[in-house]
């Protein structure tokens, strides 16, 4: 096995291309684990730690372009404000320890249905887009189309996550997950929901309940056309129970999840439309008060 | 592969490193510091966590050629040079927080990042910030004690406040649990 260390951007693309079975690693807290257990032994391990740019996030009122390698600890402690879902779902992963050292790139990287990022990202928008980037250039990879199956995506094999890029929130952002207790837990499920007032939208992500993290299409479409037909975007009047009901079962009806050892499939279903409404209703009390307080 | 980097101020050196070796592996087997525990090997347990630069993490998930001229500060480097105890060793000695004592190295280092950032953590950050260290033995209850007496030392060491506390009477999982009350709280006192 081959450790690479390249200081520079350029390096560490010249390296992957060189070596296009060579494992990335970052914070290390889903590479390490699979080296210490010897699930997988890789040709070379590309250390993409001296790469400082990767650390780095830049707003320019719009999009954040977050760094591959931004940790856990700082998204929740500097980007809570302009990506508010998904800095809820940076709290919930792992540990402080792991937080201090795991990022968004990492989770990409390794495309588990189970990564906490996943949907957060996926109700961020459909322009939420993944740079990916290797010698031969840099392409823009829409979230929804990252995803390929279990822990697969689309990079190529001399390709590098750069950054992702994601709009700044202009409504409120949930993020809500379940597990066995509160730190330490790989998601049974999990939900990312989001309101998009300026464009009239709204978005979801669904975690750990069926093959890669995935939107709940029909249950997006539904809520728009409510919001829209009844101008509860310009009110920010109540939704009424059967609104939450349906959408809940609409986002239950998306999944396809599993049995496993974390939870059986009808429960991840039936959490998955608690999940839902709770977010929802959460989402618009806080969407109805700002309606409200700029009246 | 040749490793080197600083533990504890020192430069050391670690050779024959095989790539994919942690750098819990090369403290314990390669520089003489078994301090740090080798527990999970999976980030769970939180036994390995060490200072990477400043940063608490743990020392199973960094990969070894990551740390080449970086900076680990073990629990080792959390006592004085003769020897002495550091504050937060010495409180969890007095408020018997130590069972079997797996998995203490990492509780010190990680209690020692809290009170460096918030000399006076209320009960509920004390239990987010250790929420990455398992301990099988204690319960937890003598640990808190523990973080609260460690607190008032070092609040009583710098001249301020009064110390981590039960907080203003809210129950667990509810608010920040920030200190108004007197004292270090339940069993704290000296």
């Amino acid at each position: 096995m081959e450790f690479l260390r390249p200081a520079t951007w350029d390096e560490a693309l010249a390296a992957k291309a060189e070596n296009p079975t060579a494992l990335p690693i970052a914070g290390g807290t889903d590479v390490m684990v699979e080296l210490n257990f010897d699930v997988h032994r890789p040709s070379a391990i590309l250390d993409l730690n001296r790469v400082t740019e990767l650390t780095e996030w830049t707003n320019d009122g719009a999009v954040v372009r977050l760094g591959a390698s931004v940790p856990y600890a700082r998204i929740i402690a500097e980007l809570s404000g302009p990506l508010p879902g998904l800095a809820l779902a940076a709290r919930t992963v792992g540990s402080p320890q792991i937080r201090n050292r795991g990022g968004v790139g990492g989770n990409l990287g390794a495309a588990s249905p189970a990564g906490d990022s996943h949907p957060a990202l996926l109700a961020a928008g459909r322009d939420v887009f993944v740079e990916a980037a290797s010698v031969r250039g840099t392409r823009m990879i829409p979230i929804d189309d990252f995803y390929l199956g279990v822990k697969r995506n689309c990079l190529a094999a001399d390709e590098l996550i750069r950054a992702v890029h994601v709009p700044v929130a202009d409504g409120p952002q949930q993020f809500s997950k379940i597990g066995t207790r509160n730190a330490m837990v790989i998601a049974v499920c999990a939900f990312g929901f989001a309101l998009h007032p300026k464009n009239g939208t709204v978005g979801t992500g669904i975690g750990s309940a069926a093959p890669t993290p995935r939107r709940a299409v029909e249950a997006e479409e539904y809520l728009r056309g409510v919001l829209t037909e009844r101008g509860l975007w310009e009110s920010g009047g109540p939704l009424g129970a059967e609104v939450v009901q349906r959408f809940g079962e609409l986002v239950k009806a998306a999944a396809s999840p599993i049995d496993d050892v974390r939870g059986t499939a009808d429960y991840r279903r039936h959490a998955l439309a608690v999940m839902a409404r709770r977010t929802l209703t959460w989402c618009w009390n806080d969407y109805g008060r700002q309606i409200r307080s700029a009246a | 592969m040749r490793v080197t980097f600083t533990a504890n101020g020192k430069p050391v050196e670690a050779d024959d490193v095989w790539e994919g070796e942690s750098l819990l592996y090369v403290l314990r087997e390669r520089v003489g510091l078994p301090g740090s525990k080798n527990a999970c090997e999976q980030g769970e347990c939180g036994s390995c966590t060490v200072y990477l630069d400043g940063v608490p993490v743990c020392a199973c998930l960094v990969a070894a050629g990551q740390v080449q001229d970086r900076e680990v500060l073990t629990v080792e480097g959390l006592a004085g040079e003769n020897g002495e105890l550091g504050l937060v060793q010495q409180a969890f000695v007095d408020a018997g927080a130590v069972q079997c004592g797996f998995c203490t190295p990492g509780l010190l280092v990680q209690t020692d990042a809290l009170l460096e950032r918030d000399p006076q953590p209320g009960d509920n950050d004390i239990r987010e910030a250790l929420s990455g260290n398992l301990c099988r033995c204690t319960g937890y209850e003598k640990i808190m004690d523990a973080v609260r007496l460690a607190s008032v030392r070092k609040c009583a060491a710098r001249g301020t406040g009064q110390g981590a506390g039960q907080g203003t009477g809210q129950g667990a999982g509810q608010g920040t649990g920030r200190n108004t009350g007197p004292g270090a709280g339940k069993g704290g006192a000296e």
